[in-house]
């Protein structure tokens, strides 16, 4: 076994995620069956092929910094679970 | 008069001809959902007011002569993960259940500047993450040709209601098979354009490289006609590409006399669905008569396409979906500090498929795996990108079938996520390659459930694929088809 319950507990740290005992249980067994049918990958030499992370080749694409008017603001601040006025609200971070 | 078997085409011609209004024509749809939607479940949402409302418009403007786009009047269905201002755009996800959409998505834009109406929006699974519409928050969208089976996914409300003539076309999103495998078992035309054709400005992210808007159609020549509205370079989307849009509209109906047909052998493997195998071929043959040159190719990496797959789109998963954390979209639950708010709003928001692919993808980017997984992944796929370019060099097109079986039971494979995974086998290289590609009716099983086949063409090249599609839809009569329900 690649994934103990400790390392699915490690990764829904990261990924911020709180699960229960069943889910743990059944994520660990899942990844695993994924990951092993993964390993079908290790089997092809890829020394020296450049990785693909878009399948269109794209340098940088700037565009002129200017200032233009947004009619969105109060739409998406009207979907906020809380707020004031017009920010976000959220528990205390700093102490 | 009965719209129920009417294209696109013939609906929009009527309309601007004053033959039908297009109040008439929106209360025909509406009256179809009504009536079919409690068995089908396509909709998560059904604009009854705003569509009429609009309707009324175009018909003054008609009956003042004053211009109208080329869609005017006509119905269109959207899945619901691209924004429509003031709407909900759910993702049939709870956590994003009364999120109000603040702008609209490129698309919408420019359908509505052509005169489309949009009359709702359609399930599908959770974030797009699914083959079977299984993984909605909501409810599960059964397919209309036997209502005890999934429609496919994730796009399947889309492709659903197009079958259930609940509506004539629809928009739905493919990472990686979600417009082409409902489609094909649902036994309707869906079409992934070129990454980069179709703007993705305010269609939820699922995976950005992946991603792409396309229609949904009973012919091909209505997908054409909703491709050439949609596509074209948008500021607003910097992966989205200036080549120009070229008139798919005419250049379908040129014949196929000549054209290069490749068949992958990696497609047509021992122990596939002999009746899938059997329509797929015979339509072969079909391409044969139509003057089209077949030739057996070879994509030797497609079996790894799988893994590939879902490596790369989990990875990007979990990192589009980082921003639902409680703060923004709506649904908060309740907690005591910061990181629990964030962790207990994730675990209530989110269904068990996103959780899982958040954790496979979070795993895969994790320190000490990136270059085992993720790296891996993404040589795999130039590999398979090479494979494409190299095919491409000796055929126009590329023919295989949509998908390995006709449409599954509803719950036959929501046990085992591995399985539910291999299903999409067929369609995954068109978007880890980029290039565009079809699903086509091309028969109906010993059941009577449809059959699909798939063409994959060259980058940017939509109109050839298209081309060869309606010249094959000309010759068959599978689109025209349509259940009892």
């Amino acid at each position: 076994m690649k994934i103990t319950i400790k390392d699915v507990e490690y990764v829904a740290k990261l990924a911020r995620l709180s699960l229960t005992i069943d889910e743990k249980n059944k994520f660990a067994g899942q990844l695993n069956a994924i990951l092993e049918h993964m390993d079908e990958l290790n089997k092809l030499d890829t020394e020296g092929i450049p990785p693909t992370s878009h399948a269109v080749v794209m340098e940088n694409v700037f565009r002129d910094d200017k200032v233009e008017k947004s009619d969105v603001i109060d739409g998406i601040i009207s979907n906020a679970p809380e707020k004031e006025d017009r920010f976000f609200k959220v528990k205390k971070v700093i102490e | 008069m009965d719209l129920n078997n009417l294209t696109a085409r013939e609906i929009t011609e009527k309309i601007k001809k004053r033959e039908i209004s297009a109040k008439e024509t929106v209360e025909h749809f509406l009256k179809k959902i009504e009536k079919l939607d409690g068995k089908i479940h396509s909709f998560n949402s059904v604009f009854a007011q705003k569509s009429l409302k609009k309707a009324a418009e175009i018909d003054e403007k008609i009956k003042k002569k004053e211009t109208v786009g080329i869609l005017a009047g006509l119905p269109i269905a959207i899945k619901d993960n691209m924004c429509i201002k003031g709407e909900k755009t759910t993702c049939s996800s709870k956590i994003l259940e009364n999120y109000i959409a603040p702008y609209n998505a490129t698309v919408i834009e420019k359908l509505e500047k052509e005169g489309a109406i949009f009359i709702g929006k359609t399930n599908m699974d959770e974030f797009a993450m699914g083959s079977s519409t299984e993984n909605s928050a909501f409810h599960t969208t059964k397919n209309p040709w036997d209502l005890e089976r999934i429609p496919g996914g994730s796009s399947g409300g889309s492709a659903a209601c197009v079958v259930a003539n609940m509506s004539t076309v629809s928009l739905g999103s493919d990472t990686g098979g979600s417009i082409r495998q409902p489609a094909s078992l649902c036994g309707c035309v869906g079409l992934k354009p070129t990454y980069g054709r179709v703007s993705r400005y305010g269609l939820v992210a699922f995976a950005s490289s992946l991603d792409q808007i396309g229609p949904l159609a009973k012919t091909v020549k209505d997908a054409s006609l909703i491709l050439q509205v949609i596509s074209g370079y948008d500021e607003k989307d910097s992966t989205s590409i200036k080549i120009p849009v070229e008139n798919y509209i005419s250049e379908i109906e040129k014949d196929i006399k000549g054209l290069t047909i490749g068949l992958p052998k990696e497609y047509f493997i021992d122990g596939m669905d002999r009746e899938v195998e059997k329509a797929v071929y015979n339509s072969v043959k079909i391409f044969e008569k139509l003057g089209a040159k077949i030739k057996e190719i070879s994509l030797p990496h497609t079996k790894y396409a799988v893994s590939v797959y879902y490596i790369i789109a989990p990875s990007e998963a979990s990192a589009n979906l980082a921003r639902y954390d409680g703060v923004k979209y709506g649904f908060r639950a309740p907690s005591d500090s910061l990181i629990e708010m964030y962790e207990k709003t994730r675990a209530l928001g989110f269904g068990i498929e996103v959780k899982r692919r958040i954790m496979l993808g979070t795993y895969a980017l994790s320190s000490g795996y990136y270059d085992a997984y993720y790296l891996k992944a993404q040589k795999v796929r130039t590999l398979i990108k090479n494979d494409f370019d190299a095919a491409f060099k000796n055929v126009d097109i590329i023919l295989t079938p949509t998908t390995p079986s006709p449409a599954f039971k509803i719950g036959e494979k929501t046990s085992d996520p591995l399985q539910m995974y291999l299903s999409d086998i067929f369609t995954i290289s068109c978007n880890l390659t980029g290039v565009c590609g079809i699903s086509i009716p091309c028969g109906f099983s010993s059941e009577n459930l449809p059959l699909g086949l798939q063409l994959l063409g060259k980058p940017f090249d939509e109109k050839t694929i298209l081309r060869a599609g309606h010249n094959f839809q000309k010759e068959t009569d599978y689109h025209k088809r349509f259940p009892e329900i």
